[in-house]
């Protein structure tokens, strides 16, 4: 007890007369007492130190921050998943862009070859309007000049009958030069 | 010269305060002086509740450990400051050495693991200050941590237990011949255990400071040689804050060894 004075002798048994340690102080049994309870008292101050503030606000921190790493993890997880569908997407964009644009050309190449063949076919029948009127104006032409040469014949025929002392029956000569024309 | 080295001598030794001694000439070592317990107001004798440089040392250890655990970590940074992050480090070193060793029922008395630990690397630490006092140094307060290790650790195994942490005792895995005579070699060094626990720790603190302070003298009385001590000096002081870690490192781990052994008795 603190009230319990200690004899000069015990204290001398630890201490020389002159401030100098006797043996080993670790072994002073005058001090145990001091020793214990201060130690105790610091003991008992680091635990409520602890186990009130210090390991409560670490053990959070460090759960916190794993929660934070695990949390940008799962973020990163999740935005790379979404790029991969973004990427797909993009893909799939593209091959219906593709597809789409054959669609297109094929459409324009229909249509394209439709109006030519409209064309096409406008043209021919022009063509064959056109050729069949000069066809038409080339029999006429033929007629024209088939009976340009019957009358010449006629004529002819008739010239040389009067000139070889024939009678000229003009209906005779037109007869038979019509019946050797058709033959 | 040699006049000049006597008054060197007497100069050390009178700085020590130890003119009595000196008055004999030649060397004048103390290395174990460090270690008196005395009273920090006045000369009076030493109580259970006196103020000594104890009660100082064991202050200056609670101060660090408010100033790691408390003040260092009071940003609550997900990037930690330099204290937070020594406080995280202690942290997790000890939480998975009880885990490791303990396993997860360990868990639980992490705090008491922690208390004990940081006392005693702190103590170590600021032990090696020059002119400070060394706590963990003294076989009283390193044996009253060892025993309340033992006791609670001894008590918990038998509230856990049972009768059944005596099989800690029975080593079911050896011939049946050779069980009692490994029980009782089993049983010694359980009860050697806190003994040993307590005098590792004392003992090499102690033996640390002494030799350092032993060179000290040397250095004191050498003159110009003293380069050689203060050089050992220098070396000693770096092994022991090797030591200084090392110690509390084995003492924590050591305790949840015998805390798994309660929790886990067989083998």
């Amino acid at each position: 007890m603190a009230t319990e004075p200690i004899t000069t002798e015990l204290a001398g048994s630890c201490v020389g007369p002159n401030g100098g340690a006797i043996g080993m102080p670790q072994l002073c049994a005058d001090w145990f007492p001091n020793q214990v309870f201060w130690l105790i008292i610091a003991l008992v101050a680091i635990y409520f130190i602890l186990t009130r503030i210090g390991l409560p606000r670490v053990g959070g921190v460090l759960a916190e921050r794993q929660g934070t790493i695990t949390n940008h993890i799962a973020a990163a997880e999740e935005l790379k998943i979404r790029a991969q569908e973004a990427e797909k997407a993009y893909d799939k964009a593209l091959a219906d862009a593709r597809a789409e644009a054959g669609r297109i050309v094929a459409a324009a190449k229909a249509d394209i070859q439709k109006d030519l063949d409209a064309a096409m076919a406008k043209a021919d029948e022009e063509i064959a309007a056109k050729s069949a009127e000069s066809e038409a104006a080339i029999d006429e032409i033929r007629k024209g000049a088939m009976a340009a040469i019957e009358e010449v014949a006629k004529d002819t025929a008739g010239a040389l009958v009067t000139a070889l002392g024939g009678s000229g029956d003009q209906a005779a000569i037109d007869g038979a030069v019509e019946a050797r024309l058709k033959g | 010269m040699a006049t000049e080295t006597a008054t060197a001598t007497e100069h050390g030794a009178e700085a020590a305060a130890h003119g009595a001694e000196a008055a004999h000439g030649g060397l004048n070592i103390h290395p174990m002086d460090q270690f008196i317990v005395k009273p920090l107001f006045g000369d009076g004798p030493v109580g259970m509740f006196t103020v000594t440089n104890v009660t100082l040392w064991m202050a200056v250890a609670v101060a660090c450990v408010a100033l790691l655990m408390v003040i260092g970590t009071r940003g609550r940074n997900i990037v930690p400051s330099r204290a937070q992050s020594i406080a995280e480090l202690a942290y997790g070193f000890i939480y998975k050495m009880v885990e490791d060793v303990t396993g997860k029922e360990g868990v639980k008395y992490f705090p008491y693991i922690m208390t004990l630990f940081l006392f005693i690397v702190i103590s170590n630490f600021i032990g090696l200050i020059p002119m400070a006092f060394t706590t963990t140094s003294h076989i009283a307060v390193t044996a009253v941590l060892a025993l309340a290790v033992f006791l609670s650790v001894t008590v918990l195994g038998f509230i856990k237990n049972g009768p059944g942490f005596l099989g800690l005792f029975w080593v079911s895995s050896a011939p049946l011949v050779l069980r009692p005579i490994l029980a009782i070699i089993e049983l010694i060094s359980y009860f050697v255990r806190p003994v040993s626990h307590s005098i590792r720790l004392a003992g090499n603190l102690m033996a640390g400071h002494a030799v350092i302070k032993v060179f000290a003298g040397f250095a004191g009385a050498l003159g110009l040689f003293s380069i050689l001590p203060i050089a050992a000096i220098t070396a000693v002081y770096a092994l022991e804050l090797l030591v200084a870690f090392i110690q509390a490192y084995v003492f924590t781990i050591l305790t949840c060894v015998y805390l798994k052994d309660a929790l886990h008795p067989h083998h």
